[in-house]
């Protein structure tokens, strides 16, 4: 029993891991921009089939590197094109633009890479459990998790310590007084979206690797990624951190405890957020609510 | 032509159009139940745009209300009692009381964290439909149930067997829907909606209780979805999960846009619109989406009014 709780929330923790970088990029559009972008899961599946198709010329840890990339040079282009056009109008029309692109992006994948799913190859010794006893943890798994947290720490240090980073927290909490101060918003934004749909091209890869690919994959992973946001808190990057790693150690939990509800249980989870503390866990009073 | 006698102009038409729509669809190449499904769907993009458009504020997930009223009627029918009108109030109040609750929850939410949140609520309905597959059929569905003869005191008419029937039964449940909710609209309560869509601060400075009013909304608006979704389940005698899914919602939020938003016969045209897309394309290509899809794009971005939008400015100007 203790092995399958073991089991069952480290499990949890690595499926929260991967929500949490998935999340994060939406958090840092959503805060700074105002827009939920619904296309998120669409970048997240362009993300992993650009690397499906690289891999046989740059192998798996080029494909790896470079799709990401790939993946937020497409992203620039479809904000600048696109989402930066409704941002002067009511924040609505980004969500609602946002869902007809997603909807857009999954029969476009379908119509380049075909409806069926398609195998993404890892290296050998990746896939390899690490231990006898604990066989559930293979190296692709931690390697997952590693990514993860050096991601995180790198976007943290880089909005903590660059000039960018800061004028993107500044205009987080006032983007018009930062405009007024010389700063270019619609670079800044561009900027900010781009990176978070980095996030989201290196989430497809590691998604790939993991679960395979399907053109359907970004729209089942969009959900969790939300649930984490409402939890922590809209506008606390950190909160979105939390969120995400606690709905998947619960879910990973309720997996044991009563199967059915492995899914229900995210969003039990954020009804009670929303009654108890409707901001979120970590949620500035006021920040969009 | 005055405004007045442009709008009762425009009212004649529409009705004309919906009450003759058994003789001339099969003359483009249509059948009766794509009709009905017209209807049944455009009701529910109606329900969706009584928010929207009508008090600001948009709700992702009222798929949840549509498919719970769906169930809500096959479950009726199926276990309960043999009776069409039964069924109808059993959906319509199981969405309705729903939505009700769980939007005295989220009523404080705004922008997109409200459309976020309703999403996230709606997506939990959905999954209860699909895992309680004991009482609900799961992925498979919810059947075998049937729409049962109307008996009006003088006569008895079978809905079940004559599509032409139904049709003439929905369109006058959609009649008596859209009535209350032209009605409502009309009303000093509608007038407010109105004025919180506007500005929502200036609301509160004249004492409107702005949160009670973007609840009475909401809950009404889950009402007529719930009715528009135990009609389809009347339609297709059958109910099933992805009627509760946030991806039906996403359609019904594209009828209303498509169609023109903000306007209370948009939602209609949309729902024609990608009915009749859906139905055209998807016999050509399988790639369906991309197309409506594009097409939705392009409106949100250069007709944010949707098509009756850009139809009323020619009228106007």
């Amino acid at each position: 029993m203790t092995q399958l709780i073991l089991f069952n929330v480290t499990n949890g923790l690595i499926v929260g891991a991967f929500y949490v970088l998935m999340a994060i990029g939406l958090s840092l559009i959503l805060n700074l921009s105002n827009v939920i972008n619904f296309a998120h899961g669409g970048f997240l599946v362009i993300g992993g089939y650009v690397a499906y198709t690289l891999e046989p010329y740059l192998g798996f840890w080029g494909a790896l590197i470079a799709s990401p990339f790939l993946t937020a040079i497409i992203g620039f282009a479809v904000e600048r094109l696109l989402i930066s056009r409704v941002y002067g109008r009511d924040p609505l029309y980004g969500l609602l633009l946002t869902f007809g692109l997603a909807f857009v992006f999954e029969d476009g994948t379908r119509i380049i890479w075909g409806a069926q799913g398609k195998p993404f190859t890892i290296p050998a010794f990746l896939s390899q459990s690490l231990s006898d006893k604990f066989f559930f943890i293979t190296g692709y798994r931690l390697f997952m998790v590693a990514m993860v947290a050096v991601m995180i720490a790198l976007l943290f240090l880089l909005l903590r310590f660059t000039r960018a980073g800061m004028r993107i927290r500044a205009g987080t909490l006032d983007l018009e007084t930062v405009a007024v101060l010389g700063v270019n918003a619609r670079a800044l934004r561009s900027l900010n979206f781009a990176v978070g749909i980095f996030l989201a091209g290196l989430s497809g890869v590691l998604a790939g690797g993991q679960l395979g690919l399907e053109p359907t994959m970004g729209a089942g992973l969009l959900m969790p990624s939300f649930i984490a946001i409402i939890v922590g808190g809209v506008g606390s990057l950190v909160g979105t951190l939390v969120g995400g790693l606690l709905i998947g150690v619960a879910s990973g939990l309720t997996a044991v405890m009563l199967p059915p509800a492995s899914e229900a249980i995210m969003y039990v989870l954020m009804a009670v957020v929303l009654l108890v503390r409707p901001r979120g866990l970590f949620g500035e009073e006021g920040m969009l609510t | 032509m005055s405004e007045v006698n442009r709008r009762l102009a425009m009212l004649a038409a529409i009705w004309a159009v919906l009450i003759l729509a058994p003789l001339w669809m099969p003359l483009v190449g249509g059948y009766t139940a794509l009709g009905t499904r017209v209807l049944v769907l455009g009701l529910g993009a109606m329900s969706v745009n009584f928010l929207l458009g009508f008090t600001g504020v948009l709700s992702f997930g009222h798929a949840a209300w549509f498919g719970l009223g769906a169930y809500g009627c096959g479950l009726l029918l199926k276990f309960v009692a043999l009776s069409t009108p039964l069924g109808l109030l059993a959906g319509t109040l199981l969405g309705g009381i729903l939505g009700g609750l769980l939007g005295a929850l989220i009523v404080r939410r705004r922008g997109v964290y409200f459309a976020m949140v309703t999403i996230a609520f709606g997506q939990v309905f959905y999954y209860i439909a699909f895992q309680w597959s004991s009482l609900t059929g799961g992925d498979d569905g919810l059947r075998p149930f049937y729409r049962q003869p109307l008996h009006l005191g003088v006569a008895t008419v079978d809905i079940l067997h004559g599509s032409t029937a139904f049709y003439y039964f929905v369109l006058v449940s959609f009649a008596l829907a859209t009535a209350l909710m032209g009605f409502i609209l009309r009303s000093p309560f509608g007038r407010t909606m109105l004025a919180i869509r506007e500005n929502e601060r200036r609301a509160r400075f004249l004492g409107i209780p702005v949160e009670m009013h973007i609840w009475i909304a909401f809950t009404l608006s889950c009402f007529f979805m719930a009715f528009a979704g135990s009609l389809y389940a009347l339609l297709n005698n059958f109910a099933d999960p992805r009627g509760l899914h946030y991806s039906q919602s996403g359609d019904f939020v594209m009828m209303a846009v498509l169609g023109g938003m903000r306007t209370f016969w948009g939602p209609l045209l949309g729902a024609v619109v990608f009915v009749m897309l859906q139905d055209y394309i998807s016999s050509i290509t399988i790639n369906w989406q991309i197309f409506i899809g594009l097409f939705y794009v392009a409106c949100v971005l250069f007709f944010p009014r949707g098509v009756l939008g850009i139809l009323r400015r020619k009228a106007t100007t």
